[in-house]
């Protein structure tokens, strides 16, 4: 137990853009109540912290930490692996921990020109054409820089996880809720869902939750939403514009598909759906209006980027994980 | 595969086949009991109609260590469930261009319509997909061998922890 006597709470971000901070920040007076019941002890973007501190600690002596990010580097790996040792539940928190999400997209490309997109594009100052190189002699000794992974990784391909809670990021009252269970966990008043389970979020998709009316769907044509004047009653899909609806977990409230927007697909995964593209896919391609094999293709043509499309929050965690020049690096 | 792990052997492609029970898979039936030969690489699965196969299957299959896909199902116009087949086709070619964007070679994947009564054309069709794809060569998708050796680092690289 710590020195307060209150449980210990830890955040830590990987690959990943600060969104899922902001989240927890957005419950709002709710960040009293983990400060009233947690003793914060990690949490690189709000507190200073070094890791030797982590290191230091007693195995198992977190009771909770939320993991955002995916696994990018050996550095997001090492913490992972630490940060799994030291905490007693460890949960996979946002979509990049879960199914890598934008990071992963990188999945499609090999490291090489990843790297090369940074630090060669025509807008990048670097005429002598300088790399981040991991390691470097300086007088002092040798310094290193983390080192790139081929591809990225979920959080769960790199350290058993005990709860899943999914968003891209999570949404604030679902963050409130789970903090809510925990601390009436802590006083003995509910009890922790079996691990494994995805945890704030909902068991059914995006389009259960829309309020939009759906008829039958016929799609001749894909459409941009810049295209369109769409109509604010009828189902976005059969508008034209593709919409994630159909695979998409629901939890969010269908907030994207209520102000005009076409879902895209950032609470992952539907209950059941081991692929989410896959699942997208097959949704999609059942209400494309043509049986013949050259107009179909011509449909097809409004999707001009399909593995960017139906993976843009899954690639990581998908069955392939990367494609072909990702894995060959 | 751990088929193919053995170097001295000339690689065999596995590849996993989709049947309508209705149509193909039927065929498939016909072929064995006119004792008509194809080659033991394709790996039947039947399902009850080609409509059912999920594109997660094919992303499993690959996922999983085979080398080639093949969808069969029964002749447009003529599905058992009126027009699942149809379904079947606009599932294969959006999950094809997606195959290809991801860096496969088109030919690792088919559809075949096949009727209960075109065992011959099974068999044929069968044995030139087998051929196409020892022509490409083993695909061995990362996932299905140690995907971990693909992120071990040098020890020297590695990070320590500054209280070891």
């Amino acid at each position: 137990m710590s020195t307060n006597g209150k449980p210990k709470f830890a955040m830590y971000w990987a690959a990943s853009c600060g969104g899922c901070e902001i989240a927890v920040l957005n419950i709002h007076e709710k960040i009293l109540d983990v400060d009233a019941n947690f003793e914060v002890v990690f949490w690189p973007v709000a507190m200073d912290a070094k890791y030797k501190d982590v290191e230091a600690m007693e195995d198992g002596s977190i009771l909770l930490t939320l993991f955002n990010g995916a696994i990018r580097n050996d550095e997001n790996e090492h913490i992972a692996k630490l940060l799994r040792r030291k905490s007693k539940i460890l949960v996979a928190f946002g979509s990049c921990a879960n199914e890598g999400c934008m990071p992963a997209l990188a999945n499609l490309y090999n490291i090489k020109d990843v790297v090369d997109t940074v630090f060669s594009t025509v807008s990048t100052d670097n005429p002598s054409n300088v790399r981040p190189q991991p390691s470097y002699p300086v007088a002092e000794g040798e310094l290193h820089i983390p080192t790139l992974f081929p591809v990225v990784r979920t959080l769960d391909q790199v350290v058993p996880v005990d709860y899943y809670m999914p968003g891209c990021p999570p949404e604030s009252h679902q963050i409130a809720a789970v903090i809510d269970l925990v601390i009436q966990v802590l006083q003995g008043k509910a009890e922790l869902p079996p691990a494994g389970t995805v945890i704030g979020a909902g068991g059914s998709t995006v389009c259960d939750e829309c309020k939009r009316t759906r008829n039958v769907k016929k799609i001749k044509e894909f459409k941009r939403i810049q295209e369109v004047m769409l109509d604010p009653e009828i189902c976005i899909l059969e508008q034209g514009v593709l919409c994630s609806g159909p695979a998409t977990r629901s939890g969010c409230t269908a907030l994207c598909p209520s102000a005009g927007s076409p879902c895209i697909g950032c609470y992952g995964p539907a209950e059941g759906a081991l692929d989410y593209g896959a699942r997208l896919m097959s949704a999609i391609a059942s209400v494309i209006d043509s049986n013949d094999p050259a107009e179909i293709e011509k449909i097809y043509e409004g999707i001009p980027d399909p593995a960017g499309q139906f993976y843009r929050f899954n690639l990581a965690g998908s069955l392939l994980r990367a494609s072909k020049y990702g894995w060959n690096g | 595969m751990s088929e193919q792990t053995d170097t001295n052997r000339p690689f065999e492609p596995v590849i996993i086949g989709f049947t309508c029970n209705w149509c193909s898979y039927r065929a498939a039936d016909m072929a064995g009991t006119a004792r008509m030969k194809y080659g033991p690489n394709i790996r039947l699965i039947r399902l009850m109609c080609s409509g059912r196969l999920d594109p997660t299957f094919v992303l499993k299959a690959f996922a999983g260590g085979a080398d080639g896909v093949m969808i069969t199902g029964c002749h447009p116009g003529d599905c058992h469930y009126v027009e699942q087949n149809y379904k079947a086709l606009r599932r294969y070619i959006l999950l094809r261009k997606t195959l290809v964007q991801m860096g496969f070679e088109p030919g690792r994947i088919k559809l075949l319509w096949a009727s209960a009564a075109e065992g011959a054309i099974f068999v044929e069709e069968v044995n030139k997909f087998i051929e196409q794809v020892r022509a490409l060569g083993p695909l061995n998708w990362p996932t299905s061998g140690n995907v971990e050796e693909m992120f071990a680092i040098p020890e020297q690289m590695m990070i320590q922890e500054a209280t070891s």
